[in-house]
């Protein structure tokens, strides 16, 4: 298990000024280089000691991964570097994109939000603290998982695509920039390569111990956002513990695009239920073409957790989720129900 | 070079986790050296090799019955459907590879319970049975290919030496793969039965994970050396064989015993004077 040290273990600290010699650091030292951006998620595996990198790469003086720009077709190309308090306040976020800034303002602190980065958010590993405790489990190459046994502590696990590793993406942006169906920016050796938010994101199935399509060699450049659902009818809720510097428990993004009172176009995305955020696929199919109601919004509701496989501790992200579904379609919660209500059957 | 990977577990014992994933590349390095140094003495090993008999000599003999080629290319498909999602995502492939691997899995162990049941009651199992006689033979055909020893050892039946030792590895390693790959299906879900990681200590399962990885990358070569002998011009009658069913009587009498193997036809005139001269043990 892990031991928490006063001192990181040394290592060679290199500070590129663009992405190719970015791209060729990491590609030069393989396995044994870190990506530094924000560094929030980094510091804790170095000073636990469970991520012994020899190189790391600071990121962070590199000016073409950072600020928020238009896109060819109306949208934003957001640098992954951008931090997130400048994700939250960027007018042009705001303006086509509320959704996004509302889950940015989500994550964490003020503090952290200053320190962290869009991209940092969205790579940042899973905080399954058995895994997290340098525990041998099937995400650290071991082939075990610790979090589902009969004693487990599992309350914040998943209820969907559990494959041998029963961890959650812990991303709050991921969530929207999946809603809107926004796609990543990699730089690598062989150059760009643009993958869809719903591939970058990896399960358990594909890949046990990474999260995201990233290989050791390449950088996220930025995200970008096409024009989709610029102006859409939004809509994001985190629910967690408490609320501030938590973790979601449970999180749902929607985009709606209206043809008058009708949904022309849904999405929805679950965040903090399943390895990935998940896009609620068959909640989608039953709003299309239908006029926003009570009814249309518990069917979506029940539609979104079909499937669900709730752990020892977690069966209350069942009815969770399907409450956030519902708020998720009908723009917020119902007249008199609160918060808590979110949490009800 | 490390054979496994250990890690410590909450308890802060030491246990095995996996095979290391460079045996994988080791595996099919032996392989590959293992076909170059048979390029290398390919010539040498065909010039102690009796020459085939032009001519007619019956048309054909069954060498394999429609079941039993069934039988070959299910588990060959299944064997190399395996392999692949076994290994590919541990060199950096990465797809969802585990329903995949085991279905395939329950498929190449329902084509093999039926193997066994084929080649018991409706084969002769003598024929695929390794004897002490049969080592005998082998080593005195090593010796006579190295220009050694008093001559050529007797013609093999149905199947030559070398054969049958690939059978026997392929069983074993096999077995050892199967065996521990039905206990993992404890620790996925699967229709099959009710998930139970915790059947086993973490430590017994680090051995049942090492012993499915050496078993797998023992296949790894084992499959690569088997499909090097299968596109050899010179086994290509052998490797037709699984697909038709019939080797050239011709072929039969030069590397065939027929005392040994009689054919299903039976021998329709005698050994001509060369095809009598004892033959090199076929394959890898």
């Amino acid at each position: 298990m892990a031991i928490i040290h006063d001192m990181m273990p040394a290592f060679e600290l290199y500070q590129p000024s663009d992405l190719d010699g970015a791209v060729q650091l990491l590609d030069r030292h393989g396995d044994d280089a870190w990506a530094l951006a924000g560094g929030l998620d980094t510091m804790d595996w170095f000073k636990d000691r469970v991520k012994r990198p020899k190189v790391v790469v600071d990121l962070n003086g590199i000016p073409e991964l950072k600020g928020v720009r238009e896109g060819a077709d109306g949208g934003l190309e957001i640098g992954a570097l951008t931090s997130l308090t400048d994700v939250v306040s960027s007018p042009q976020v705001r303006e086509k994109f509320p959704m996004l800034a509302e889950a940015a303002a989500t994550v964490a602190t003020p503090q952290i939000r200053n320190q962290g980065t869009l991209g940092g958010n969205l790579c940042q590993d899973t905080r399954c603290w058995y895994y997290r405790g340098g525990w041998p489990c099937y995400r650290a190459g071991g082939n075990i998982c610790y979090a589902d046994t009969s004693s487990s502590m599992n309350r914040e696990h998943c209820i969907f695509g559990a494959s041998r590793c029963v961890a959650v993406s812990p991303s709050d942006t991921a969530t929207a920039l999946l809603a809107l169906d926004a796609s990543m920016v990699i730089a690598g050796p062989r150059g760009e390569r643009v993958v869809p938010a719903e591939e970058f994101f990896l399960g358990p199935g594909i890949d046990i111990t990474r999260m995201t399509v990233l290989q050791p060699n390449e950088v996220l450049v930025a995200v970008r956002i096409p024009a989709t659902f610029a102006g859409a009818r939004t809509y994001f809720e985190k629910a967690r513990d408490r609320q501030s510097w938590d973790f979601a428990l449970a999180s749902v993004a929607s985009a709606f695009r209206m043809n008058g009172d009708t949904i022309a176009e849904a999405r929805i995305a679950l965040g903090a239920v399943a390895p990935t955020p998940l896009r609620a696929k068959k909640a989608e199919a039953a709003l299309r073409g239908q006029r926003i109601s009570s009814q249309v919004a518990d069917a979506a509701g029940n539609a979104a957790v079909e499937g669900a496989r709730p752990l020892r501790h977690n069966g209350y992200k069942v009815p969770l989720m399907r409450n956030l579904v519902r708020r998720a379609v009908r723009g917020g919660p119902l007249a008199g129900e609160g918060q808590d209500a979110a949490a009800g059957g | 070079m490390e054979l496994f990977q250990r890690a410590s577990n909450p308890w802060g014992q030491e246990i095995l986790t996996h095979i290391d994933w460079s045996l994988f590349w080791w595996a099919l390095g032996v392989g590959v050296v293992f076909a170059a140094i048979h390029l290398f003495l390919r010539r040498r090993l065909r010039a102690s090799e009796p020459a085939v008999v032009a001519g007619d000599h019956g048309g054909t003999v069954v060498r394999h019955t429609g079941a039993a080629r069934m039988f070959h290319w299910v588990m060959a498909l299944s064997m190399l459907v395996l392999l692949v999602t076994g290994f590919l995502p541990q060199v950096g492939v990465q797809f969802p590879w585990l329903t995949l691997h085991w279905v395939f899995g329950f498929l190449l162990i329902a084509s093999i319970l039926f193997h066994i049941v084929h080649a018991t009651f409706f084969q002769s199992l003598r024929n695929i049975w390794i004897s002490f006689g049969d080592l005998r033979e082998w080593l005195q055909e090593v010796r006579h290919s190295m220009g050694r020893g008093p001559g050529p050892a007797r013609k093999p039946g149905k199947y030559p030496v070398d054969h049958k030792l690939y059978h026997h590895a392929v069983t074993l390693s096999g077995f050892v793969a199967m065996i521990t790959g039905v206990l993992m299906m404890f620790r996925i879900d699967s229709p099959i039965w009710p998930r139970d990681p915790y059947r086993f200590s973490d430590s017994t399962w680090g051995v049942i994970y090492v012993l499915h990885g050496l078993g797998g990358v023992v296949l790894v070569t084992l499959t690569f050396a088997h499909i090097y002998f299968a596109i050899l011009p010179e086994k290509r009658w052998i490797t037709w064989s699984m697909i038709h069913g019939k080797i050239p009587r011709k072929n039969y009498l030069a590397y065939h015993d027929p005392e040994r193997w009689p054919s299903e036809e039976g021998p329709k005139e005698e050994a001509p004077a060369a095809a009598a001269q004892p033959a090199k043990a076929q394959g890898g």
